[in-house]
Parts: structure tokens; sequence; C-alpha cells
């Protein structure tokens, strides 16, 4: 030890003196972040980052360009009113409330499956289920939002259908309803996960304090914790929301290809994805209006996620800032 | 008044049952679905499952049709995929976490990158069709597809190890600043070992999700009836998720089966890539905890 200190005394020196400070602790020399080789890798990191976001802004540039391309040539007040979808007709019409129409009813049929079962199973697992069940059943949710949509897809025409038909006679091959189903059971994983978040970021004092006033277990549930949650849960239903809006293979396969927007949910629909789809299989050539079509519905699709996702990431942000 | 209170609670436990018998039934019916979903594609599928089907190209005849050119396509697709979007995903997560300041722009950039996870698959199709395969002329290539799906699971890395480095405690940080390490050196020896575990795991569920994926497939074009095995990254292509999709679109019902047996064979690979995943977890959680002692 003794025998060090003249050395270091000595490096201490020269680096105060303006010496080699390098050899010193680097707080003592040229700034760190300052070298070549720490420079060099924060470019190269910063480069990396800026090249995630910019996905964001090329995703727009590339549906707005192609978009405005149709709009010139389709006047897009018809776009968004026109009541009829003949994309390949000898006159086009392109009024796209017949692919909406349909795309909500996916929707809004998935979401009456996925958020009741969703929250359900949330509030089962984190409030009722012991220690054991949760951690039975948590990787097995895990596994059903690991399966991919076209396995879904599948399930809906050749297991779901069938079993519908012999209860409901005149149901098509193709129909809203099984399309729903399975796109609902796609969307339950989404909603629980995000759901027992934040039902178990609810402070135990909240909870305690419920039980100290004399509540049973079911009241502190239902009208103590999960109003304390509720932000985070309906985050939870908007995201499923989302994504069955911008869900594809299951929806193109099990649902048809037939545009309409009567509301029937034992026929064929199509929706805004399955039309893009449909679209991009065909042999379109690149310029016509059909092919400029898909610029302008996945513009619609995109403002629409994008709208949903923004909404719930905040409030989830913000049921995070709460209780932290 | 006891008898009032009395109702009440009658009330309240009547509801409290009913409530909790919901939430039971919700949760083993989501048990019931992936059982029956499971069963129903098994014994759909196995009985064509068998060495013919895994080492046969597609075949317009049934009998003769099988899946070697897209179990090779899923297995290069997955491939490049991961070369492209794990430094990617890995680096800027980096840089948001450990060189920004915490301001407004930063925040904003944050948040863009969680919607980005959250956009229809479908859109990164059509802006791989756009930019890839038409303004960049790669043609409906493998690297085409890779760099779409690349593009589709970069959000889900990056967010993934952001959160995989918030976990780190900053004292970890400020003891390596203390010795006067520097940032990259810290990073590199200090951060990134106690992460590897939860940025792996991250990295393969992304895979997995971009391994079941296949509508922006469908847009770039990689095709169903491929009989070659893709030789280098501008070869056409075709992946399971395409296979199962064109099959389970045929109207006649022997593809169907057909369909199911390339199901099971797109869910076991999926559940190797899920052992690699718990099996990366336990190795890395083994090394930090040696570095610990």
């Amino acid at each position: 030890m003794a025998e060090n200190t003249p050395h270091l005394e000595n490096l201490l020196t020269q680096a105060v003196s303006g010496g080699d400070r390098s050899k010193v602790f680097s707080r003592f020399g040229k700034r760190p972040s300052y070298s070549f080789k720490e420079r060099f890798i924060r470019y190269i990191l910063r480069s990396f980052s800026w090249l995630t976001i910019s996905v964001t802004l090329l995703i727009i540039i590339i549906l707005f360009w192609d978009a405005i391309e149709l709009f010139r040539q389709y006047s897009i007040f018809d776009f968004l009113t026109g009541t009829k979808w003949e994309p390949f007709g000898e006159s086009k019409k392109l009024g796209i409330l017949p692919l909406v129409s349909g795309t909500l009813m996916i929707a809004i049929g998935a979401s009456a499956i996925s958020i009741p079962l969703g929250f359900g199973t949330a509030v089962y697992l984190t409030q009722f289920a012991n220690k054991q069940m949760d951690r039975i059943m948590t990787p097995i949710i895990e596994v059903l939002s690991g399966i991919p949509t076209v396995v879904f897809g599948y399930f809906a025409l050749f297991a779901v259908t069938p079993f519908l038909q012999i209860f409901f006679k005149n149901m098509e091959l193709f129909n809203a309803t099984s399309a729903s189903i399975v796109v609902g059971i796609s969307c339950i994983p989404l909603v629980s996960s995000i759901s027992a978040e934040a039902l178990r970021a609810v402070p135990i004092s909240i909870k305690s304090a419920a039980y100290a006033v004399g509540m049973n277990n079911f009241n502190v549930v239902t009208k103590v914790i999960v109003p304390s949650a509720i932000s985070g849960i309906i985050a939870s239903f908007i995201l499923a929301f989302a994504r069955a809006v911008g869900e594809t293979m299951a929806v193109t396969l099990a649902a048809g290809a037939s545009p309409n927007i009567e509301w029937n949910y034992f026929i064929g629909i199509q929706t805004m994805t399955a039309f893009i789809v449909q679209i991009s299989l065909g042999d379109t050539p690149a310029g016509s209006l059909e092919y400029y079509t898909i610029y302008a519905v996945g513009l619609m699709l995109f403002l629409i996620t994008f709208i949903f996702n923004m909404i719930a990431t905040l409030i989830i942000k913000k049921f995070r800032e709460v209780y932290k | 008044m006891a008898k009032t209170f009395n109702k009440i609670r009658a009330k309240y436990a009547i509801f409290g049952v009913l409530f909790y018998s919901f939430c039971l039934a919700a949760n083993f019916s989501v048990i019931l679905f992936l059982f029956v979903l499971l069963g129903d594609v098994f014994l759909q599928g196995y009985a064509t499952l068998d060495f013919h089907f895994l080492t046969s190209y597609p075949s317009r005849f049934p009998d003769k049709a099988g899946v070697l050119a897209s179990i090779v396509g899923t297995f290069y697709m997955m491939l490049l995929t991961a070369l492209i979007s794990v430094p990617l995903g890995i680096g800027a997560a980096i840089y948001l976490e450990e060189y920004t300041r915490d301001t407004r722009f930063i925040r904003f950039v944050k948040l863009n990158i969680q919607n980005l996870a959250g956009v229809p698959s479908i859109i990164y199709g059509i802006l791989g069709l756009t930019l890839f395969v038409r303004f960049m002329e790669l043609g409906r290539s493998l690297i085409a597809a890779s760099l779409t799906m690349a593009f589709l699971i970069l959000p889900i890395v990056t967010i993934a190890s952001q959160e995989a480095l918030r976990a780190v405690p900053h004292s970890f940080r400020l003891a390596g600043y203390g010795l006067g390490l520097t940032r990259w050196q810290v990073i590199r020896h200090q951060v990134l070992p106690m992460v590897a575990s939860g940025m792996s795991t991250g990295v393969i569920l992304a895979l997995s999700r971009a391994i079941g994926e296949s509508a922006p497939l469908v847009m770039v074009g990689a095709l169903t009836y491929v009989a070659f095995l893709p030789s280098g990254i501008m070869d056409s292509f075709s992946v399971l998720s395409i296979q199962i999709y064109n099959w389970s679109s045929f109207p006649q019902k022997e593809f169907h089966a057909l369909a199911a047996s390339a199901i099971i064979v797109l869910l076991f690979m999926l559940f190797i890539l899920n052992i690699i995943a718990i099996g990366l977890r336990i190795y890395f959680q083994n090394k930090v905890r040696g570095i610990n002692r």
C-alpha cells in the first residue's frame, strides 16, 4: 500500500498540472463522454433510436402521400359518406362506410366477448384466487396471447361456424359472429393482463382501510378496489377495442369479403383490414384506382387505432403516477 | 333497524356470490377456449402430420403437399428479422433510458414508441410494400419481408428492453460512475449483465409474435407455392402462417386437415422459442447471481 502511494501522488500531480491526464481516473482527465469511443457509441445508439421513431413518420408520410393520390381522382366527400363499396366494377363506387360498419361490427362483437371475460379473469386472479391458482393460470393465459391470429381464423372457420350452424340454420359459412367470437377470444389476454396490472397497483393500505370499516370481501373488491383501478381497466378496454379494429387474418378468413352496411351478424361482411388483404392478394396493377384505395383505407385504420392507443397509453400512465 | 341492516347484508351477499361466480366462470372459460382450440387443431391435424408432410414441397394434390419450404422460409425470415431488429431495438432503448434526460421531447418519443406497438400489423404491411418492395425495389424477397417484420417488432423489442433497463436500481450506475467508469463502461459492465435475462425474454417474445404474424407478409408477398428453398436474401419464399392461411381458404376439405397439421408445426416452433426464452432467463439470472456474490 505504502509503495503505491508515491506513484498515485505522482499521477495526481501530473493530472492537476496538465500532464498525461488519461492515465489517472477519467474524472481528472478528459471528460469521459468526449473520448472518441464514447462519442462513437453514443452516435450509433442515437441513430438507432432516431430510426425507431422514424417508423411513425414513414408510415404517416407513405399513407398520406398515396391517399392524396386517390383523392385527386375520387372526391373525398363521396369516399367518406358513400354507402356502396364496389371498387372492382366498371363504375367504381368507393364509399368507405360499409367497410367501417363491418369493422365496427367485429370490434363491438369482439369487445362484448373480451371485455367481460378479460375483466372477470383479472378480478378473479388478483382478488379471489390464491397464489397457487394465480401461478398456474397466468402462464396459461399467456399461452393464449401467443397463438397466431391465423390460427384463430382457422378455428373460426372450421370449429366455431359449424358449431353455430347447428343452432342457427340460416347462418352463412362466412359470417360476422364467429369472426367476432375468435377475435374476442384473442383479445382476452390483453384485457386481463392490463386490468390485472391496474388492480395490483392499488395500494394495500386502501384495501386494509376498507376492511377496517367492516366491509366484507366482496364489497371491498367491488366498491373499493375495482373503482380505484377503474382508469387502468378502462384503458385495457380501449386497447382491446383498438386491437379488434386492426385484427386482420382472423377476419379475412372468417368474415368473408362482401362489404355491406346491413348490421346482420349472420351474413358475411368485410372489414377495412380484410379489404386491404384482398387487394394485395389479387393482381391489382400499381397506380390504378384500386391500388390507391389501400392507402386511404389504411390511413383511416391508422388514425382510428393510433388515437385509441394514444388515449389508452395516457390513461395507463396516469394511473401509474397516481399510485407511485 | 336491525331488520333493514340484515336485508342489506343479504342483498350484498347475493351480489357478492354472483360477482364471484362471474369472475370464476370468466377465468375457466378462458382455459376452456384454449383447450378446445388446441384440442380441435390437434384432432384435425395429427393424422396428416408425418415425415412426408415435413419434408415435401407444397402441391396441388393434398396427399403430396408438405411444409418444407415454409419451415425453412420461416426459419430464415426469423433469423434475418432478429439480426436487424434486436440490435436496433436494444440500442434505441439504451439510448433513450441511459443517455437522455427526461425532457418533454423524450417523453413524447417514448409515448410514440408505445403507440407504435399498437399499430395494426397490416399497416406495417403497407409500409413494407411501398418502401421495400416498390421504392427500394427489393421485390417480393426474403429481405423485404424481414425488414418489414423487423419494423413491426422494433417497438416491442424497444419497450421490453426499456422496461428491463428501468428496473435496474440507480445506485448501480452511480457506483460505477463513482469509480470513474465512463458511461459506456457503466452500461457495458454494470447495467447490461443485470438486464440480460429480462431483455432476452422480451426479445424472444417479440420474435414469437413475428413468427405467427401473417398479414404484413401477405402484403409484402410471401408466396404460398414455393417448390425450392431460398438460397439468398433476394429469393422469394414462403412461411408457415401464409401456408396455413392459404390452405384454410381452399374449398377442399383435405387441405383443411393440412392447415391444421401446419398449425401444429407452427405452435411447436413457438413452443421451442418459449423454452429458449425460459432457458436464457435462467442462464442469465444465474450469471448475475454469481456477480453479486
